[in-house]
């Protein structure tokens, strides 16, 4: 097995061991960009300098102080970072040609949280410019490839995240979701994605889109390696009043515990949204969990084609705010460099909020976000957990986003209600479509469930093989 | 033009201005309102005091400032505003170079504080908001100084309650010793840390007709002084406008001007104030505020005594005039001298009377900087001590007092506070009202305190 092919774990107990130097992984990690990244396009900047400097200090620290290992979980490990989480002296752009030369003179939290754990940085991933979209298509600089297939999309908004972890350019990687961005992503490209409860992991320092959803989270090679980076991001940040102080668990701790006895739901409205090979993928999967013990009920839910137009409102109206800073005269380029998909969404955000329409859509919107949320809580009264397809569809062909403004809102569309209502899901492998492309499935639940998400995730994950196929490269 | 004040009488008499306030009050908090950054930044070197929070960088968010948003409420308290149980902070989206993230973090329908009065008028809401950066114009270019942006700002609203520049100045004055006897802020309005808007239009009787002139928002003003020729020019110019063009009040016509120093006018910079739309919202980055009713009476405890409540005491308690009263409560530390050196005076065998030092710190103009309250009281037993009733006189009203008025004295041993005011009544009334109430006072209770002691 080739370095760059590790998880986290695996890394960590190799790097332990002396088995191998962190300048060794970082190597094979940027062999592998050096090789593939071309045409894949996964990374904005890779860092080749400043990574081999950091695994040369990691190696230095694992020589004379083999005891900061256990303390330090990403010690010498390479991580991959969304390009809309600011890194200090480092380019940040959030894919759009207005911060195409914007070097923050500060660290997103969680950057500072993968450093102070030992983090190498191995680059900066492409997106969606400003994280508008689903495919990368809207990407100021180029479009990234899904690794399964060339000619197919990677997913987006956090499709270079995706990406390198599923083409093993990286160990693991940092994504961000509104809606979907490290779900949908995850699911085309065959990863582990983890969106946690809003408020779970801090905001700040990461580019806003929508203020009110946004969420940053792991994308990984497995469920435990998501946990791992989980654990390391979360918690309460004094630099963002959104944050929870509710105490962040060791993840890993009943990781392995089963599904014995969880109740696991399935709603209808989901799977009919989903086309017939990922329906029953994921009808399979709750077979399996069945059979592991897993109570399954039917329930029904709030149709989630209602969460696309409350989400559209919330997250555009917020949106035309938060891009009102760029205005070119402190930092970066001027207005005129906005994309085609940032001022339709400025300008559609804009209208939402004007006097006159506020209460026709934003706060008839928010009025909606509240029925959303109370009919999640109502199903887990019933429910421990749902379980459903995560994107309604496999990778789609580079090129299927040109022409819809809405393509992102409906790849969307079943990360959307779950996301309005804060909730935590968490997005993995099921099965492979006949064409080959991985099928997606997640799993959500009530605020703060994560560590039982964790827990049925890799339940799953053991008891199945999808994780471990690799794209040919 | 014809110059203010020369209106006839008959003419007046068929108008009435009315008048609205809307101040903004810098908090001397020492961070900034959503950041850590120094909120003092009178005179420092330009951007000295930034972070990405006040700058407005990608990714930045702001954390209220907790001491800001308590000092709101208790000045909300201090107007006898209504506290709601919920608060919350609203983004007002407007472009400016010196608003850094393209929008204010202020209140829109949810204000800290609401519906309160300061003597006769209505006060509509107080909030808290941001300030702004500042622009610099040079030649040729405008710079930016972002020291001032995110400092806190407390925003005032009076309903338009005022009727005139007189009364609209005494209110500001009141409202800025309010505030420092608070201790939340200078608020001098020549450093900007207090700052008024007024917004003026007449009421004008038309026969049985009442109609009224559209409104106008006045800026720029940075002086009390300039408030009340700002106002007395604005009602003369619409006076003016109506007899001239006839145009009311309308929607839509709302104006702003701004208030030229040098050539003491006002000046037209914006119509159709109205269209303007700020596009309010929640501010998603910041959790509504929720307080508790024991919360806000714990801040209620925390208020200090008022300035007029201050006065009436020092009437009342010291017998200093109603005049010399409202000179000592000018400023927190004058009336704290009083204090001090009445408080001096009690440990003294021969105390000058309260209403004399007093008089003495008002009719003396005492540098307060230059003097302590013990040097003052030397000073004024060295030069008055002659001046006031002869002791052995005054000390023979009371001991003759306290013997026929037993029952007096044994209600004031029992804590009956009225019972000495009673007292002094009597000694005054044996001393043909020669002697000062506050020395009488003085002297009674150390002789009760003795008597208590034997």
């Amino acid at each position: 097995m080739k370095l760059n092919e590790l998880t986290i774990k695996e890394a960590h107990e190799g790097l332990r061991q002396k088995k191998f130097s962190s300048l060794e992984l970082v190597r094979a990690c940027l062999g592998q960009i050096k090789r593939l990244d071309p045409k894949i396009n996964a990374f904005i900047t890779v860092c080749e300098r400043e990574a081999a400097k950091e695994a040369e200090r990691a190696d230095k620290i694992l020589g004379q102080k083999p005891t900061d290992i256990s303390a330090r979980p990403l010690l010498g490990i390479p991580v991959a970072v969304k390009d809309n989480f600011c890194t200090k002296g480092l380019k940040t752009t959030a894919s759009s040609n207005v911060l195409a030369d914007f070097i923050p003179p500060y660290d997103a939290t969680v950057v500072t949280k993968i450093k102070d754990a030992g983090a190498v940085i191995l680059g900066k991933t492409n997106m969606d410019a400003w994280a508008h979209g689903s495919s990368t298509e809207t990407s100021d600089f180029f479009t990234t490839h899904n690794p399964w297939n060339f000619n197919r999309l990677p997913g987006g908004s956090s499709g270079g995240s995706a990406a390198s972890i599923a083409a093993d350019e990286t160990i693991a990687s940092l994504g961000s979701e509104t809606a979907g961005s490290i779900r949908q992503p995850s699911s085309w490209c065959g990863t582990v994605g983890f969106k946690p409860t809003y408020g779970r992991v801090s905001r700040y320092g990461l580019i806003a889109m929508a203020s009110s959803l946004d969420c940053p989270g792991p994308i990984a090679k497995t469920v435990s390696d998501a946990a791992i980076l989980l654990r390391i991001i979360a918690g309460k940040d004094p630099s963002d009043a959104t944050t929870s102080s509710y105490a962040v668990p060791n993840y890993l701790e009943k990781i392995n515990k089963g599904t014995k006895g969880i109740r696991v739901g399935v709603a209808k409205e989901y799977l009919a949204v989903a086309e017939n090979e990922i329906k029953e993928a994921v009808l399979a999967a709750v077979k399996t969990l069945e059979k592991m013990g897993a109570k399954v009920k039917d329930i029904s839910l709030v149709d989630p084609k209602y969460a696309i137009a409350v989400y559209t409102i919330l997250q555009r109206s917020e949106v035309s705010s938060n891009l009102a800073r760029y205005d070119g005269i402190r930092f970066g380029f001027g207005r005129e460099k906005f994309g085609q998909e940032a001022k339709r969404r400025i300008m559609l955000g804009t209208y939402y909020l004007s006097a006159g329409y506020y209460e026709a859509y934003y706060l008839k919107a928010q009025k909606m976000r509240s029925i959303i949320c109370r009919d999640f809580e109502k199903a887990f009264k019933d429910v421990d957990v749902i379980l459903g397809p995560s994107a309604p569809t496999t990778a789609l062909p580079l090129g299927a986003s040109k022409d819809h403004p809405m393509f992102g809102e409906m790849m969307d569309i079943l990360f959307e209600p779950s996301a309005i209502a804060g909730l935590p899901g968490l997005s993995l492998t099921c099965g492979f479509s006949a064409e080959g492309l991985p099928i997606g499935m997640q799993i959500l639940g009530p605020q703060f469930s994560e560590e039982l998400l964790f827990q049925v995730g890799y339940a799953f994950e053991q008891a199945t093989d999808w994780h471990k196929r690799k794209p040919k490269l | 033009m014809r110059q203010i004040g020369q209106i006839s009488q008959i003419r007046r008499a068929n108008y009435q201005p009315i008048i609205g306030l809307e101040i903004h009050i810098e908090l001397k908090t020492k961070s900034k309102m959503f950041c850590g950054c120094p909120a003092d930044h009178f005179g420092k070197p330009p951007n000295t005091q930034t972070c990405p929070v006040c700058l407005g960088l990608p990714g930045a968010l702001p954390v209220p400032n907790r001491k800001a948003v308590e000092w709101t409420i208790m000045a909300g308290l201090a107007l006898g505003c209504q506290i709601p149980g919920e608060s919350k902070f609203d983004r007002k989206n407007y472009f400016y170079p010196d608003l850094p993230k393209g929008y204010q973090i202020s209140q829109y329908d949810q204000p800290l504080a609401i519906s309160g009065k300061l003597g006769n008028i209505g006060i509509c809401r107080v909030h808290l908001e941001e300030d702004t950066g500042k622009l610099v114009h040079v030649e040729k270019a405008t710079l930016i100084d972002f020291n001032r942006s995110g400092v806190p700002l407390m925003e005032i609203v009076t309903e338009p309650d005022l009727t005139s520049s007189d009364e609209a100045k005494e209110f500001l004055q009141n409202l800025q010793r309010i505030i420092k006897y608070l201790g939340i802020s200078e608020a001098d309005m020549e450093k900007g840390q207090m700052r008024c808007e007024p917004t003026v239009n007449l009421e004008i009787k038309k026969g049985n007709l009442t109609v009224y002139t559209p409104l106008a928002e006045i800026k720029n003003i940075n002086s009390f002084r300039f408030v009340k020729r700002a106002i007395d020019f604005e009602v003369q110019r619409q006076f003016e406008e109506f007899e001239r063009t006839g145009i009311e009040k309308q929607a839509g016509n709302k104006v702003t001007r701004g208030w030229n120093e040098q050539k003491g006018i006002t000046i037209l910079q914006r119509e159709k104030e109205e269209a303007a739309d700020y596009r309010y919202f929640p501010e998603p980055d910041i959790p509504p505020m929720r307080f508790e009713r024991k919360n806000i009476e714990d801040l209620r405890k925390k208020l200090p005594e008022l300035p007029e409540k201050r006065a009436r005491r020092f009437i009342r308690e010291y017998g200093v005039s109603e005049y010399n009263a409202a000179i000592l409560i000018e400023n927190k530390g004058k009336a704290d001298f009083f204090e001090e050196a009445v408080s001096y005076a009690r440990e003294l065998e021969k105390p000058p009377g309260t209403k004399a030092i007093g008089d003495w710190i008002v009719n003396k103009r005492v540098d307060l900087a230059k003097t302590s309250p013990e040097n003052l009281l030397k000073a004024i037993l060295a030069k008055a001590g002659a001046a006031t009733l002869d002791d052995s006189e005054l000390i023979a009203a009371i001991t003759s007092v306290l013997g026929i008025n037993q029952k007096a004295v044994i209600d004031y041993n029992n804590g009956k506070e009225p019972a000495l005011m009673f007292l002094v009544g009597q000694v005054l009334r044996r001393t043909k009202g020669k002697g000062d109430p506050g020395q009488i006072r003085l002297l009674l209770e150390k002789e009760l305190h003795d008597d208590k002691k034997r």
